[in-house]
């Protein structure tokens, strides 16, 4: 399990975290219970299985939506 | 090409405005409809476009969002041949999520300043002794760092060589710069202000004073209580709600019109960002004035503390003992202040330093024969003779007679709450000495602050006499105060308070009162910002200037009572607007628009406001 911090650009829609949120649960690997969408600082956290996935399929699927990715660090977990 | 419209969403929202005061000039101005019918079509579609892309996304997640009704309820309109309206609904969405935009960064922008300060590179020693520089995530512990003037120190480190001065404002809240030499402790994220140094890392990122702050503000300013997850609950649960609600009406009364403008209110915008924009600027107002919040469960218990305990040394105190009172039993009084320089020069006791500050510049002897009395004090061999300083255990054990003069003197010093310190020479009393902790600048008029925030009882446990204590809480005023007690006896106190119900906050300096800190419902630490200040507590002060304690509490007071302001506007726009589709003849797709989006900026707006709160008295 790796763990990722996920800076996006500025979220500002009341319903950006929904739909980010329901954009990363559907992907397989990534822990659903650990993923937190952090409205004011603009984030993502979430754990995930990198033999199942990798940091490029999760903001593959952020971008997707329309949002940009700043930056994301991935630590062991 | 989806990406492409997206990032034009603020040119979408400008050419459709244009387009609608065309249509409506065509309209009403010369009373022309065809004519008004193509430019209002054009600004339908053009500003749906974007909408409705951000509305399939939605639907792939399976997330009903907002875009989502907007999209169907505009396609509605449309096909009832309603263009004013889905122009108009449409161009107010747009313009609406511009607007927030803005101003949400707005009420971000105390914490993002705050982020911002962070150090972003080092100049790091490499094999050949030459200084590189890099990302300041390359630092490792041990390595090698050159500062210069002007810069930031990069990680928490060692001076290993030069001198200069650093602002260490971001970690203490002091203005005024520390000089720094061989061996000093710098900080992350300190200014250097002059001179240039050469630093050992002895802590990097987030392990870093600095970091932890950063982190605890991050984690802080999206920290929910337990009323926001309720209502994050509702919120998901109540678009898909109001989607199949004007199915319903729909498939009823087959009015396009009352369902499609019942959509509209589909999403309870100002509920979902009305709490967070006040937690944000709340505790971004506190960052800026060296107060840090840990979230808005924080906020709330915080703001309806009833009683304060303070942890009396170090918080109400300076913390440095001074002498007050001398009293010299002979004739050749340098003497006997030369004997008792010397003596207490040597040591690092708290009252011995004191003492020496306090009798200066004066000749010293050599002292021998040092023998340190537990619990009592110091009798060692200075020129010849035997000098015993201490208490008056100390003069006991020492076979001094105590005069008729000095027991009233003793009398009179413990009195104002004086520690005693005597010096006997040969075993005669020469000379008596009170010593006392000095009450901090302004502490009596912000505690007056705080009963005026409405906390009821101001209490102070302390581990000095209780003569002392009684002393300072008469002076400051304050409900109750205990001398004597031990830390366990702390905590066991606080134990009954939250017994008796009292919402207790404990003010200590996170040093020896972590217990305390932790049971209190809320721990304030004071001073320095230190690393296990930031991590038991609920509240950190960074600064050791008191006043800053009576800004916390006004502070979680206005933001808490801003989020229930919040929540009322949000939920009170939410009830009219359905009250009034349901009831009301004037309601329209536009208005309702206009009323939802007006709602979430005015919930911004009045978030914003506590960036600029400031205690009024």
């Amino acid at each position: 399990m790796k763990k990722a911090t996920i800076q996006l650009e500025a979220l500002t829609c009341p319903s950006c975290i929904q739909k980010i949120e329901g954009a990363i649960k559907a992907l397989e690997g990534v822990d659903k219970e650990s993923t937190d969408v952090l409205f004011n600082s603009s984030k993502v956290i979430l754990n995930f299985d990198d033999e199942k996935i990798t940091i490029n399929d999760i903001e593959n699927a952020i971008t997707k939506m329309g949002y940009e990715v700043k930056k994301s660090r991935v630590k062991d977990k | 090409m989806q990406r492409f419209i997206l990032k034009r969403k603020n040119h979408i929202t400008l050419i459709s405005a244009i387009l609608i005061v065309i249509g409506f000039i065509a309209k009403l101005g010369f009373k022309n409809e065809t004519a008004a019918t193509l430019p209002l079509a054009i600004a339908s579609l053009l500003g749906l476009a974007p909408i409705a892309i951000q509305a399939y996304q939605a639907l792939l997640v399976k997330v009903v969002s907002i875009d989502v009704l907007v999209t169907i309820a505009v396609i509605g309109a449309f096909l009832i041949k309603n263009l004013e309206e889905s122009a108009i609904v449409t161009f107010l969405f747009l313009f609406g999520s511009f607007l927030e935009q803005r101003t949400l960064s707005k009420t971000r922008s105390a914490i993002k300043e705050l982020t911002e300060m962070a150090p972003e590179s080092a100049l790091k020693q490499v094999e050949n002794g030459e200084f590189e520089e890099v990302d300041v995530d390359e630092v490792d512990v041990g390595d090698i760092l050159l500062v210069k003037t002007g810069a930031k120190v990069p990680v928490d480190g060692t001076v290993l060589k030069g001198e200069g001065h650093i602002n260490e404002a971001s970690i203490t809240g002091e203005a005024a710069a520390v000089g720094k030499k061989k061996g000093s402790k710098v900080y992350a994220g300190t200014i250097l202000e002059n001179g240039t140094i050469q630093i050992i890392a002895d802590r990097v990122g987030e392990d870093t004073t600095f970091g932890k702050i950063i982190e605890l503000v991050e984690k802080a300013q999206d920290s929910k209580s337990e009323a926001e997850r309720f209502i994050d609950k509702f919120s998901k649960y109540y678009t898909p709600v109001v989607l199949v609600l004007s199915a319903v009406v729909w498939i009823f009364s087959r009015n396009t019109e009352l369902a499609i403008t019942m959509l509209v209110l589909g999403c309870p915008g100002a509920l979902v960002i009305g709490v967070p924009v006040s937690n944000v600027a709340g505790i971004g107002n506190g960052a800026r004035h060296g107060v840090l919040l840990k979230g808005s469960e924080v906020i709330h218990d915080f703001s309806r503390t009833d009683t304060i305990v303070f942890d009396k040394t170090g918080t109400l105190t300076v913390g440095k003992p001074k002498v007050v009172d001398m009293q010299i039993y002979a004739q050749n009084s340098d003497e006997v202040l030369a004997y008792l320089a010397s003596v207490e020069g040597e040591s690092d006791h708290p009252l011995a330093k004191a003492i020496v500050e306090h009798i200066g510049n004066i000749k010293l002897y050599s002292v021998e024969k040092t023998d340190v009395i537990k619990g009592g004090g110091v009798v060692a061999r200075v020129n010849g003779h035997r000098v015993a300083v201490g208490n008056v255990f100390l003069m006991e054990q020492e076979n001094v007679q105590l005069s008729e003069k000095a027991l009233s003197d003793i009398q009179r010093f413990e009195n104002v709450g004086s520690s005693l310190v005597l010096t006997a020479i040969d075993g005669q009393l020469k000379a008596l000495v009170g010593i006392r902790d000095q009450i901090r600048p302004k502490v009596a008029e912000n505690l007056k602050k705080l009963k005026k925030l409405g906390v009821k009882s101001l209490v102070v446990l302390s581990g000095d006499n209780q003569k002392a204590v009684d002393l300072a809480a008469q002076e400051l005023g304050l409900t109750k105060a205990y001398g004597g007690m031990l830390p366990k006896d702390k905590s066991e106190y606080i134990e009954k308070l939250k017994d008796e119900g009292k919402i207790v906050a404990f003010v200590g300096d996170g040093v020896n009162d972590s217990p305390s800190l932790a049971l209190a419902q809320i721990g304030i630490a004071m001073g320095n910002g230190t690393d296990v200040a930031i991590e038991t507590s609920d509240v950190v002060l960074m600064n050791s200037e008191f006043d800053r304690l009576p800004h916390a509490l006004g502070l979680a007071k206005a933001t808490a009572r801003n989020m229930r302001q919040n929540i009322i506007i949000a939920v009170g726009v939410v009830l009219v607007l359905l009250a009034s589709v349901l009831f009301g003849e004037w309601m329209n797709m536009s208005i309702g628009m206009l009323v939802h989006e007006a709602s979430i900026l005015a919930v911004i707006i009045n978030g914003m406001r506590l960036l600029r709160y400031r205690l009024k008295y």
